[in-house]
C-alpha cells in the first residue's frame, strides 16, 4: 500500500498532511507546486493580455479609422462566443500548429498565449472608450500644440488618466484566467500530468473518484475554489479602493 | 366651504418618517386638514415639500422605510391609517382613487386599455365579463375617447399622451371612488393639453360626486381648478384657505412669495419677484419656523420657536406675524 | 416585419459567412495535413491522390468556396483522426448534446425562476438572504468541481445516480434519445444539474433585479392604487413586463451552454458534440473542430433570431410598428 488517507483520518500517516495518490505521492505538495502553476499562468497571461489590450485600445481610441473598425469587429466577433469556447479553439489551433511531441513541453506557452488572445479584448474596449474620451481633454491639446508626437501623447500622457479601470479588469481577470487555465487543464488540452497545475491535479484525481479515493481530488478543487474566491475578494477590495467616490 | 357635518377626508397631526442608516428622517411633519363630499383641495410647494408623500399615505401605498409614524388619517369617519394591507386594498380604487403624473408610464404595455379597465372594474365591482366590458366602454366615452368600441382593444401605446391621461382617469373612477387623489396630473403633459385634461378631471369628479386632492406646484393649475388649498413647506402645512382668499390676499411670507413668482397678464409689475434661497434639507431643517432663514419678516421668535396654525378667515396660517391678531 | 425577418436574415448570412472564413482559415494554420492522415512511409503518390481527394491542390478562393457549399449541404469533410465523415460523427453526437442542454435549461428555469420572483417579492426575507448568499459562492465555484463534488455525493458515497454515459437510449429515426427510458432519465439527472446550476444562479439574479425595476414602475405603482390584488399586481402586471428582458438572455444562454456542455460532458463520459470537440482539440482534427464551430455559431444565430421573433409575438408595441 503506498496510498495513505489523510492525516486525520484512519489510516492516515502524520507526514502526509492530505494523504497521498495511487503513487504514494504527497497530495499537499502537489498542491503547493499546481498553485504555483496556475497562479503563474493567471499572472503572466493578465500581464500580457493587458500590455496588448492597452496597445490596441490606445491606437484604435485615438487614432480612430479604419484600425479602429479592423480591431473592434475582431473584439466584436470574439466577444459574441463564450470565453471558454474561443480559449479551447485557439489553444487547438496553437497545439495543431506545433508538431505533437512539442505538446507537453510547449504546455504552458500554448495555454499562456490561448488565454491572452481570449482576453485582450476586454481591456481593449475599455481602453479604446477610455481614450476617446480623454482625446478631446485640453492637456491632450496642449501636448500636441507643443509638438509631442503621437505616440509620447497616448503613453506618457493619456494612459496613466485611462489606467484606473484597466487594472480593476485585470484583477476580475486574474480570476478568470486562473479558472480558464483550470478548466483547459482539466479537459485536458492544458498542463500536462508531468507539471500539473491545479487543473490537471483534479483532472487526474477524477479518475480516482470510484475507488473511494476523494481526497486526491477534493483538496485541489478545494485550493481552486479557494484561490478564485480570494482573488474575486481581493479584485472587489481593489476596485472599492481605486475608487474614491465608493468611499 | 360647502361641508356637511363629517368631512370626506380628515387628517389630524400626520407625520411621515423615513428611518435612514443616520437615524429617522421627518419629510411630513404633523399636517392638519379637512375635506369635504366633492370638494377640490389644491397642495402646492415646492417638490420635496411633502405633498405627494402625503398623498401616497392617504392611499395607504407608503413603503418602507418610509412610515407613518405619529397622527392620523380618518376617510368617512373610518380610521384608514391603521387598517391591514388587505383591508386597505379594497378601499383603494372602490373608494380612494388616484392619478399619477406621467401617463406614458402609468399604464401596463403589455395589457390592452380594456383588459386593465375591466380588471379594475372586476376587482371592485360584482360585474360579469360582459357588464363589465360595456361599463369600461362607457368611461371611454365619457373621458372623451373617440370610436371607443375600437379603442377598447388597443393596446397604451396605441394612444397619444393626452388620450392616455384620459385612460388614466376613466381608470381611476371606474369604481365610483368618493375620492381621487391626483398627483401633478397634467405635468408631463403638453401646455395645450393640460387645459383639457384639467377641464375633463374636474367634470369627471363632479359627474360622479368624488373630491379631489390635487397636488402640484403650479399655483396657476391650483386657481383654476381647486376650491380651497393647502400651502406646503418643508413638510408642514403653512396656510391653508380657500382659494380666491389666498390668492388675492396671502398671509403667509412663502405663499406671498410664491404668488409674486408668477407671471400675471396686466399686472403691471415690471420684474417677477423671487424668493432667495432653497428649501433646507431635511437632514438640517432650522429651529423654529422652517422658512425663516429665506423669510424678509423673520424676527427672532420665528428662529426660535415652531409657530402653531392659527385660524383666519376661512382657514389657518402657521406664522408668528398673526400671533397677536383676533381671528 | 417581413422587411424585418429579411434583414436579419441576411446580418445572420453575413455573420454566418464570417465564422466559416474563420473556420475555413484554422486549416492554414496548421501544417500538411496530409501528414496527419497519411503514415510516415507513405508514397509520394499517394500522399498526392489524397491531395487532390482533399482538393488541396486547388487555389484557395476556390477551396473556401468548395468549404462553403460543403458546409451548406452539412458536408465538412473527413475526420483528420478517425477518417469518418464529419458530419457523420456530428449527427451521432447532436441528439446527446441537444437532450443535455435542454434538461439543462428547463432545470434552470424551472429553479431560477421562482427564485428570483421570490427574492423580488421578498427583498429583505431571511430565505432571499440565503438565495444570494448561495448564488455567489455558486458563481466562485468552477462547473467542473461542481460536477466532481455531485459525482462523489450522489454516485460514489449515496449510490443514487450513474456518473457516466447517457445510459440506454431509443433510436426514433436517426435520432438517438434518452427521454424514454428509466436509465436514460436516470443518467440525465446529474450532468443536467451540473450544467444548468450556474444558469440557475444567473437567471435567478437577472428575474430579482428586472422584478424588482418592473415593481418600482409606474405602472405597478398605478395598478396598485386601483386596488388591484397583490396576486393580479405581481403576477398579471409585473411578472410579464419582467420576462422580457429574461427571454433575450436566456435565449442566448441556450448558446453558451451548448459551448460549456463541453465541460459537462467531459465530467460525466457523456457522448455528446462537445467530448467530440474537445478530442478533436486534443488531437488537432481540425475539421471536426470547424465544423463544430460552424454548427455552434448557426445555433447562435438561430437562437438570435428565434429570440427576436419571440419579442414581435410577444410585445404588441413592436407587432403594430412593423
Amino acid at each position: 500500500m503506498t496510498r495513505s488517507t489523510p492525516a486525520w483520518a484512519e489510516g492516515g500517516d502524520p507526514r502526509y498532511l492530505l494523504g497521498t495518490d495511487n503513487q504514494g505521492r504527497d497530495v499537499l505538495s502537489a498542491i503547493l507546486y499546481g498553485s504555483r502553476i496556475s497562479l503563474a499562468v493567471g499572472f503572466v497571461s493578465v500581464v500580457l493580455a493587458m500590455a496588448i489590450g492597452i496597445v490596441v485600445g490606445l491606437v484604435s481610441g485615438y487614432f480612430g479609422g479604419m484600425v479602429d473598425a479592423f480591431f473592434m469587429r475582431i473584439a466584436d466577433v470574439m466577444l459574441s462566443f463564450p470565453t471558454i469556447l474561443v480559449a479551447l479553439l485557439i489553444s487547438g489551433i496553437a497545439r495543431g500548429a506545433l508538431p505533437r511531441e512539442m505538446h507537453d513541453s510547449a504546455a504552458l506557452i500554448v495555454l499562456v498565449f490561448a488565454i491572452t488572445i481570449t482576453t485582450w479584448v476586454q481591456y481593449a474596449r475599455t481602453v479604446r472608450s477610455s481614450t476617446m474620451v480623454e482625446r478631446s481633454r485640453e492637456y491632450v491639446y496642449a501636448a500636441q500644440l507643443v509638438g509631442r508626437r503621437p505616440f509620447a501623447i497616448l503613453f506618457s500622457h493619456i494612459l496613466p488618466n485611462v489606467m484606473g479601470p484597466v487594472l480593476v479588469i485585470a484583477t476580475i481577470n486574474l480570476a478568470m484566467a486562473i479558472l480558464i487555465e483550470a478548466t483547459l487543464s482539466f479537459l485536458g488540452v492544458g498542463m500536462p500530468p508531468t507539471n500539473p497545475s491545479l487543473g490537471t491535479l483534479i483532472r487526474v484525481g477524477n479518475e480516482y473518484l470510484f475507488s473511494g479515493v476523494w481526497w486526491v481530488v477534493i483538496f485541489p478543487s478545494l485550493t481552486l475554489v479557494a484561490l478564485v474566491l480570494a482573488v474575486n475578494l481581493l479584485g472587489d477590495w481593489l476596485r472599492d479602493a481605486l475608487n474614491p467616490k465608493l468611499r | 366651504m360647502t361641508s356637511s357635518n363629517t368631512p370626506l377626508l380628515s387628517v389630524r397631526d400626520l407625520s411621515i418618517c423615513f428611518d435612514t442608516r443616520h437615524g429617522p428622517l421627518r419629510a411630513v411633519d404633523g399636517i392638519t386638514f379637512d375635506l369635504a363630499p366633492g370638494e377640490i383641495l389644491g397642495m402646492v410647494g415646492e417638490s420635496g415639500a411633502g405633498k405627494s408623500l402625503t398623498g401616497t399615505a392617504i392611499t395607504g401605498l407608503l413603503e418602507r422605510p418610509g412610515r407613518i409614524d405619529r397622527g392620523e388619517i380618518r376617510f368617512e369617519g373610518q380610521r384608514i391609517d391603521t387598517l391591514s394591507a388587505e383591508e386597505m386594498r379594497r378601499l383603494r380604487g372602490r373608494r380612494i382613487g388616484a392619478i399619477f403624473q406621467d401617463p406614458l408610464t402609468s399604464l401596463n404595455p403589455l395589457m390592452t386599455v380594456g383588459q386593465q379597465l375591466i380588471q379594475t372594474i372586476r376587482t371592485h365591482l360584482r360585474l360579469d365579463p360582459g357588464a363589465a366590458r360595456k361599463r369600461a366602454i362607457d368611461f371611454l366615452a365619457e373621458v372623451g375617447i373617440p370610436a371607443p368600441e375600437a379603442r377598447i382593444d388597443q393596446y397604451p401605446h396605441q394612444f397619444s399622451g393626452g388620450m392616455r391621461q384620459r385612460v388614466v382617469i376613466a381608470l381611476a373612477l371606474c369604481a365610483e371612488p368618493s375620492l381621487v387623489i391626483a398627483d401633478e396630473p397634467t405635468t408631463a403633459l403638453d401646455v395645450s393639453i393640460q387645459a383639457q385634461i384639467l377641464d375633463l378631471l374636474k367634470r369627471m369628479c363632479r359627474d360622479h360626486g368624488a373630491a379631489v386632492i390635487l397636488v402640484t406646484h403650479d399655483m396657476g393649475v391650483i386657481a383654476e381648478t381647486a376650491d380651497r388649498v393647502a400651502v406646503m413647506y418643508s413638510g408642514r402645512v403653512v396656510e391653508i384657505g380657500p382659494v380666491e382668499k389666498v390668492v388675492r390676499d396671502p398671509r403667509h411670507p412663502y405663499t406671498l412669495g410664491l404668488m409674486q413668482s408668477i407671471p400675471r397678464v396686466g399686472s403691471g409689475v415690471q420684474r417677477l419677484t423671487q424668493i432667495d434661497g432653497a428649501m433646507p434639507r431635511l437632514t438640517d431643517l432650522p429651529p423654529g419656523c422652517a422658512f425663516h432663514p429665506r423669510c424678509p419678516r423673520a424676527f427672532a421668535e420665528c428662529r426660535a420657536t415652531r409657530p402653531a396654525p392659527l385660524p383666519v378667515e376661512g382657514g389657518h396660517v402657521a406664522c408668528h406675524l398673526y400671533q397677536g391678531e383676533p381671528a | 416585419m417581413i422587411a424585418f425577418i429579411l434583414r436579419r436574415l441576411i446580418q445572420s448570412v453575413l455573420v454566418m459567412l464570417a465564422v466559416a472564413l474563420i473556420a475555413f482559415s484554422m486549416f492554414s494554420f496548421i501544417g500538411d495535413p496530409v501528414n496527419s492522415m497519411l503514415p510516415e512511409n507513405a508514397s509520394t503518390e499517394e500522399r498526392q491522390a489524397l491531395r487532390e481527394q482533399l482538393g488541396l491542390d486547388q487555389p484557395v478562393t476556390v477551396q473556401f468556396t468548395r468549404f462553403v457549399t460543403g458546409a451548406v449541404q452539412g458536408e465538412f469533410g473527413i475526420s483528420y483522426r478517425n477518417k469518418r465523415p464529419v458530419s457523420e460523427m456530428i449527427a451521432e453526437r447532436l441528439p446527446a448534446t441537444l437532450e443535455l442542454v435542454l434538461a439543462a435549461a428547463v432545470f434552470a428555469l424551472l429553479l431560477g425562476v421562482p427564485m428570483g420572483i421570490y427574492a423580488a417579492l421578498h427583498p429583505r426575507g431571511i430565505l432571499s438572504n440565503l438565495l444570494n448568499v448561495i448564488s455567489l459562492i455558486g458563481i466562485s465555484v468552477p462547473t467542473f468541481v461542481t460536477g466532481i463534488l455531485l459525482i462523489l455525493v450522489f454516485s460514489v458515497w449515496l449510490n443514487w445516480l450513474p456518473s457516466f454515459g447517457r445510459g440506454e437510449t431509443v433510436q426514433i429515426g436517426w435520432w438517438s434519445t434518452g427521454f424514454l427510458t428509466v436509465s436514460g432519465l436516470k443518467s440525465l439527472v446529474l450532468p443536467a444539474v451540473m450544467l444548468g446550476l450556474f444558469q440557475v444562479t444567473l437567471i435567478m439574479r437577472l428575474v430579482r433585479a428586472e422584478m424588482m425595476e418592473v415593481l418600482r414602475s409606474d405602472f405597478v405603482r398605478f395598478a396598485r392604487a386601483r386596488g388591484l390584488t397583490n396576486r393580479a399586481v405581481n403576477f398579471g402586471h409585473a411578472l410579464g413586463n419582467t420576462l422580457m428582458p429574461v427571454i433575450t438572455i436566456v435565449g442566448l444562454q441556450l448558446g453558451s451552454m451548448i459551448a460549456f456542455a463541453i465541460i459537462t460532458e467531459t465530467v460525466f463520459q457523456w457522448p455528446g458534440m462537445g467530448l467530440l470537440f474537445i478530442q478533436a482539440v486534443s488531437f488537432a482534427d481540425i475539421p471536426v473542430m470547424s465544423a463544430y464551430l460552424v454548427l455552434v455559431a448557426l445555433v447562435f444565430v438561430a437562437i438570435n433570431m428565434i429570440v427576436d421573433l419571440l419579442y414581435f409575438a410577444i410585445d404588441p408595441r413592436l407587432s403594430v410598428q412593423a
